[in-house]
């Protein structure tokens, strides 16, 4: 008798239960429509083009397609690393995206010190807002604005230069000097957006750290050194970690506009060099192939800055 | 905080001072040369006689680019690409982000769809496949080329969904109780409250689509469809001979083409100077609601 009872209980919590998820699911069908769209669109333009990666597998022709054209093996991958310049435009890419990162993490947390230390409102509000400026700013712009006025012949920076005694200096084309006026544009670009994330992690520190130290008897520099630098610690830390993953995205928008034939030999990134094989000399197999590895370092660079940024910050994208 | 105004920290401030000045001055002030040079005569811009204030001044320039047919006809094309791509992207935006701030027991598949999202931003198919794929379904030289692929943009879904999670659950609760379905509760609740956010996202979003010019460029085979970036990377960048005709020749004689470059170049610039301060305002809100949490 108690356990016709028990079974009875058991089938109707069962039944319950099943009612339950249809109405579960039922509450759930219009998160699905919700997605759908936005899942589509990602099937298809980000995910379309992972497969279609498999063109670095294959004798690439546009007329045939994905899918009629020939497959040969890993010979696009042969023929890349035979190539003579391949090593140098990784050595360029690491270079320059190296010293970027570095001088993109010491410029905007000097420059957010030092305006920590403006106690003039308006003067601090006025150049936060002008260096802000040209993150803003597309690199097109940027560069028409960078080729104009670093110009040899009648650029103002060389005319400048010339008044203290200076030879012109061909800063976009001199082969030398070329990653480095790389690396500082950028800086110049983005240092005002690193800036405003250290203000603001500046602002989260606790002011009675000051006081006590002032009564202490700590200077402005005591105070910068062990209460400022270490309580913005940890979003350098986790800012550093982050841009390492960025370490092969040398940037294209910004070399592609800036760069010519003259300086190849040390402004040729990897993504340049896709650009022109692939884009504009149809070697769509090799092309491919070079980008393919590329975002597979990248991807492993990416995911393990996340992991060590996760485990020094708790820091989590989701 | 007070200090003794010792003579070293004295010092320090006026070196403080002038080289925050300095960093200012050389963000400021290639803008304001360039649009010095667009205001002056091309004499005295290849010259080097300007600096920051324009040397015989005169709009020509101006007169210029603005009769120039393609410069006008590439900023129409830009304001429709951010009038369509804008929306498109803040609706998308809005329906994924609603569901990925869900809890697992809102909606199981919640981590499914969660990476498939983030695996979009962990691994890029490259630049030879995704261009195969646009031109495989057949947006090539379309409006759409430029706004369709990038419809979903993820680090947005990524802020908003942030920002979805950190709404109260209360609130949600109790219209939930009331039988209220999910659009009602992201219409009626979810987005009265992240105006905030959704001001962040549709700038960026708008910024996105302004400042674009790869995609124009490899995507149109036309010139006539570049918007207004791409337009300008071939004009001031390029400089490729074959897009002057003979009257603009003849022009270039009169007007430099480094002072018609200027010119083109600011008239690039006002629109986002004129949305600067609100990007201003709502970047921070949007850094501190999206970034680092800790």
């Amino acid at each position: 008798m108690e356990e016709l009872e028990l079974k009875g209980a058991g089938t109707a919590m069962k039944s319950a239960m099943r009612s339950r998820k249809v109405q579960q699911l039922k509450r759930e069908i219009p998160l699905y429509i919700m997605l759908m769209p936005a899942v589509v669109i990602l099937l298809v333009y980000a995910y379309g083009p992972m497969v279609g990666n498999v063109i670095a597998f294959q004798r690439f022709l546009p007329g045939k397609g994905l899918f009629g054209s020939e497959f040969i093996g890993l010979e696009n991958f042969v023929y890349m690393f035979k190539m003579p310049n391949i090593w140098s435009v990784v050595y360029n890419t690491v270079f320059i995206s190296g010293m970027k990162i570095v001088l993109g993490i010491i410029v905007p947390v000097t420059v957010a010190l030092m305006l920590n230390e403006v106690h003039h409102i308006a003067f601090k509000r006025t150049v936060q807002t002008i260096i802000y400026l040209p993150y803003f700013l597309s690199w097109v712009i940027l560069s028409g604005i960078i080729i104009t006025i670093l110009s040899p012949s009648d650029g103002i920076v060389n005319q400048l230069l010339g008044y203290i005694g200076i030879e012109p200096i061909f800063f976009l084309g001199d082969e030398k000097i070329f990653p480095y006026t790389i690396v500082v544009t950028d800086v110049w670009k983005n240092f005002g957006f690193g800036t405003i994330v250290y203000l603001t992690a500046l602002t989260s520190i606790d002011p009675n750290l000051y006081e006590a130290s002032l009564i202490d008897g700590a200077n402005r520099w005591q105070q910068t050194v062990h209460i400022t630098l270490p309580g913005i610690s940890t979003t350098i830390i986790l800012l550093s970690v982050i841009s390492v993953g960025n370490i092969l995205n040398a940037g294209f928008e910004q070399i592609f506009n800036l760069y010519s034939p003259m300086v190849y030999s040390t402004g040729d990134i990897l993504d340049t060099l896709v650009y022109r094989m692939g884009i504009q000399n149809y070697q769509f197999g090799v092309a491919t192939a070079i980008g393919l590895i590329k975002s597979v370092v990248a991807t492993i660079f990416i995911v393990a800055s996340n992991k060590a940024a996760e485990k020094i910050g708790g820091y989590r994208v989701f | 905080m007070k200090f003794k105004k010792s003579p070293g920290y004295i010092l320090f401030l006026i070196m403080n001072y002038g080289v925050l000045f300095f960093l200012a001055a050389t963000c400021f002030f290639p803008i304001l040369h360039v649009l010095a040079l667009s205001m002056s005569s091309s004499t005295a811009a290849s010259s080097g006689r300007v600096l920051i204030l324009p040397v015989e001044f005169n709009l020509q320039s101006y007169r210029y680019v603005i009769e120039n047919n393609a410069f006008l006809k590439a900023f129409a094309v830009s304001a429709e690409r951010v009038a369509l791509g804008v929306p498109i992207n803040m609706l998308l935006t809005v329906l994924s982000a609603y569901p990925l701030s869900r809890r697992k027991e809102q909606f199981r598949m919640k981590t499914f769809f969660t990476w498939f999202f983030l695996i979009t931003i962990l691994f890029s198919g490259g630049m030879i496949p995704w261009y195969m794929v646009i031109k495989e379904t057949g947006l090539l030289d379309t409006i759409w080329a430029m706004i369709i692929p990038g419809a979903v943009p993820v680090f947005n879904v990524i802020l908003l969904v942030n920002y979805f999670r950190s709404i109260p659950a209360e609130l949600e609760e109790a219209a939930y109780m009331d039988g209220a379905s999910h659009w009602c509760i992201l219409w009626k609740i979810f987005l009265p409250i992240s105006v905030p956010t959704l001001a962040t996202v549709t700038l960026f979003s708008m910024l996105n689509h302004w400042n674009s010019w790869f995609d124009g460029l490899i995507l149109m085979n036309n010139p006539d469809k570049y918007p207004l970036q791409s337009y300008m990377q071939t004009i001031v960048i390029s400089r490729d001979p074959t897009t002057l005709t003979e009257r603009d020749l003849d022009l270039l004689k009169i007007i430099s083409d480094k002072t018609t470059k200027s010119a083109q170049l600011f008239i690039a610039m006002i629109p986002i100077i004129c949305v600067y301060p609100f990007l201003q305002k709502y970047f921070t809100t949007g850094l501190i609601v999206g970034g680092i949490k800790g």
